[in-house]
C-alpha cells in the first residue's frame, strides 16, 4: 500500500477548512454527499470558463470539444466499474433516475403481470418505490428477502423467493441505514442460475470499494455522482449491452433520436438512446474528474481508511453506555448508525451540530428499516475518505456530553 | 459544551421531555388527531375533550425529540380550561413565535410557551415545535385525517 496521507487528502477538499458555529467542521455525512476534491470544483470552473457549448450538436471548436470531454468522461466510468463498453455506461441524474429507468424501460418491456421482482428489507426509498409503481402499472408482484437482527441479508430466505415467477432482483450492494454490504457474488449466482437478471444500488458501495461490473456479472449497476466526490446531478446507469439493446428508450427528446419524421422516429443506438435532451454536461466532465482523483489514491487503499476508520468508531461506541448501534453485519462500509436511550436522532443532531459535527438525522430513506428496528429514526455517523481518527474522537466526546447533558 | 444551544434547549424542555405531562390515552376523548412529522418520523396522537366550546382535557401519546415532546406536554397543560377560540389564537400566536415573525409581541401572552422561541433560530427544528399546534388546529376544526407537517 502506499502511504495513505489524510492531510494531503483534507487539503484538497476546500470545504473541509470551513468552520460551523465557530467549531472546525467535522463533516460525517458522506453517505447523504461527499464532499468535492479542487480537482472536481476546478474542472467545473475550467469547462464553464474555457469549454463550454452543447454537445453532440455543433461542428463549431467549442461543441466539438465539450463533446470530447463529455466522452471522455463516459470512458472514465467505464473504467472505473470496468464495463466491456462504453456503450454500456448511460449518463443520468442519479441513482433514483437510473433505478426509474430500467423500472419503467426493461420493466414495462419485458415483464408482466404475475411476475415477481425480488429486493430486499434493507433498500433505499429509491429501490422501492419505482418497484411499486410498476407493480401498479402492469400487475407485477414485489417480494421482499428479509434480514436478520444484525442488519444482514438473511440468504436462505433469499434464495427461497427465487422461482420461475422472479424475473428480476434489485438488491442494494451497501445499505445506506445499516451499512450492511450484501454477499452479492452469492445473490448474483443464485439469480442468474435461474437465469434472473440482477440489478445491484451502488449508490453506497461505490465510493467506498472498487466495483468490477464484468467480474460481479451484475446485469444492471446504478450510482450517483454525488456520492462519489463529484457533482450533483451526475449518476449512471450501467446494463449489459444486449439488454439496454432490447430495450425502449425511457424519455423522448433530442439527442436520442436518428431520424425523425412525423410518420416515425428511428431512435439512435447505445448510449444515447437512454440520453434525451441536454445532460449535465460541465457536471458529467466533473465527474470524470472525481474519478481521476479518486483512481490517483486508489480505491483499495480508501477502503482500508475506512475500515479503520469504522473499526475504531465502532470500538468506541460500544464503550458508551446507552448507546445501541443499528447495524452490526459482519461485512460493513464506513456507517455507523446508532441511537442513543431516551435521546431522539434528531436532538443529537442538534446538539453534535453545536459542536460543528455533521451528522444525519433521520430515516434515512429506509422507512422499513426503521421499522424493523422499531425506531422512529436513528442517528447516524458516515465516513468518507478524508475522516479522521480524530473526528471519530470528537464525535464520540460528543456523544458522551450530550447524553450527560440529556442526564 | 453546548452553550450555543441554551436558547433552544432550556430546562423547561429538559424536564417536559423527561417527564411528558398528560402523557395518557383519553377514552372518553371527543376529537382525536394523529399528527406526522414525514420529514422526521415524529408521531404523536392528540385527545381533547370539548364542553360546550370549552376544552376539558386534553392528553396524548407518541414519540417525538425533545422539543416535540416539550411542546406538546406543554401545550396539553396550557388549553385546558381554554375555549376553543381561544385555544385556536393561541396556535396563531405559536406560529408566529416558531416562525420568527414579530415575536417580541408575542412572548408575553404566551407565558410558559416561550421556552419554544428558541427554535426559530433553528430552520430544520421549527416543525418539531409546531407539530403539536397543527395537530390542535386540525382537531379544533375537526378535522378527522391525520395531518402531516409537510
Ligand atoms: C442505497 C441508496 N440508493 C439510492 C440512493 C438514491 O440516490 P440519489 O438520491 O442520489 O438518486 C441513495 C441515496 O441516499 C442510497 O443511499
Amino acid at each position: 500500500m502506499t502511504h495513505y496521507s489524510v492531510a494531503n487528502i483534507r487539503a484538497d477538499f476546500p470545504i473541509l477548512a470551513e468552520t460551523i458555529r465557530n467549531k472546525p467542521l467535522v463533516y460525517l455525512d458522506n453517505a447523504a454527499s461527499c464532499q468535492k476534491p479542487q480537482a472536481v470544483i476546478d474542472s467545473l470552473v475550467h469547462t464553464y470558463s474555457h469549454e463550454y457549448a452543447n454537445i453532440h450538436r455543433g461542428v463549431h471548436t467549442l461543441s466539438v470539444k465539450a463533446t470530447d470531454r463529455f466522452e471522455a468522461a463516459r470512458e472514465k466510468v467505464r473504467g472505473f466499474i470496468n464495463a466491456a463498453s462504453h456503450k454500456e455506461i448511460i449518463f443520468v441524474r442519479g441513482a433514483t433516475e437510473a433505478i426509474n429507468l430500467v423500472a419503467q424501460s426493461y420493466g414495462r418491456s419485458q415483464l408482466q403481470a404475475g411476475d415477481e421482482i425480488v429486493i430486499s428489507a434493507m433498500e433505499h426509498h429509491a429501490n422501492i418505490v419505482p418497484w411499486q409503481m410498476l407493480c401498479q402499472q402492469i400487475g407485477t408482484v414485489l417480494k421482499v428477502a428479509p434480514i436478520n437482527q444484525a442488519g444482514e441479508l438473511l440468504l436462505d430466505d433469499y434464495l427461497a423467493l427465487l422461482s420461475d415467477k422472479t424475473k428480476l432482483v434489485a438488491i442494494t450492494h451497501m445499505s445506506n441505514a445499516l451499512g450492511s454490504i450484501n454477499p452479492v457474488e452469492t445473490i448474483i449466482a443464485a439469480a442468474h442460475a435461474r437465469n434472473i437478471p440482477v440489478l445491484l444500488d451502488g449508490a453506497q458501495a461505490i465510493p467506498h470499494m472498487s466495483v468490477d461490473v464484468q467480474a460481479l456479472d451484475c446485469d444492471f449497476y446504478v450510482f450517483s455522482g454525488h456520492k462519489l466526490y463529484g457533482p450533483s446531478g451526475t449518476g449512471v446507469l450501467y446494463g449489459k449491452q444486449a439488454l439496454l439493446e432490447a430495450m425502449p428508450p425511457y424519455q423522448g427528446g433530442g439527442d436520442m433520436i436518428r431520424q425523425v419524421t412525423f410518420a416515425k422516429t428511428e431512435y439512435a443506438g447505445l448510449p444515447h438512446k437512454f440520453e434525451a435532451g441536454t445532460p449535465a454536461i460541465a457536471e458529467i466532465i466533473g465527474l470524470g474528474a472525481a474519478i481521476d482523483y479518486l483512481n490517483a489514491i486508489g480505491m483499495a487503499n480508501i477502503a482500508a481508511h475506512e475500515a479503520d476508520l469504522l473499526a475504531y468508531a465502532t470500538e468506541q461506541a460500544l464503550a458508551i453506555q446507552g448507546l445501541n448501534i443499528i447495524g452490526q453485519a459482519s461485512h460493513k462500509g464506513g456507517i455507523l448508525s446508532f441511537t442513543l436511550d431516551r435521546i431522539h436522532p434528531h436532538d443529537i443532531g442538534t446538539m453534535l451540530d453545536s459542536l460543528g459535527i455533521a451528522i444525519r438525522a433521520g430515516h434515512h430513506c429506509a422507512m422499513p428499516v426503521m421499522d424493523f428496528y422499531g425506531v422512529p429514526a436513528t442517528a447516524r455517523a458516515s465516513f468518507g475518505l478524508y475522516n479522521t481518527r480524530e473526528e471519530v474522537d470528537v464525535l464520540m466526546q460528543g456523544i458522551r456530553s450530550l447524553i450527560e447533558v440529556f442526564g | 459544551m453546548f452553550e450555543d444551544l441554551r436558547d433552544l434547549y432550556q430546562e423547561v424542555i429538559f424536564d417536559h421531555n423527561r417527564n411528558p405531562r398528560n402523557f395518557r390515552v383519553m377514552d372518553d376523548a371527543n376529537r382525536q388527531v394523529e399528527g406526522f412529522n414525514p420529514l422526521c418520523g415524529d408521531r404523536l396522537t392528540l385527545f381533547l375533550k370539548i364542553d360546550d366550546g370549552t376544552i376539558t382535557d386534553a392528553s396524548f401519546q407518541g414519540s417525538g425529540c425533545a422539543i416535540s415532546t416539550a411542546s406538546v406536554s406543554l401545550m396539553t397543560e396550557i388549553i385546558k380550561g381554554k375555549s376553543e377560540s381561544e385555544a385556536d389564537a393561541l396556535f396563531t400566536q405559536f406560529h408566529e413565535m416558531a416562525t420568527g415573525k414579530d415575536h417580541e409581541v408575542q412572548l408575553e401572552a404566551l407565558g410558559k410557551l416561550a421556552v419554544l422561541a428558541g427554535v426559530r433560530e433553528y430552520p430544520a427544528r421549527v416543525k418539531c415545535a409546531t407539530l403539536a399546534w397543527h395537530t390542535l388546529d386540525a382537531a379544533l376544526k375537526n378535522q378527522q385525517q391525520s395531518i402531516s407537517t409537510e
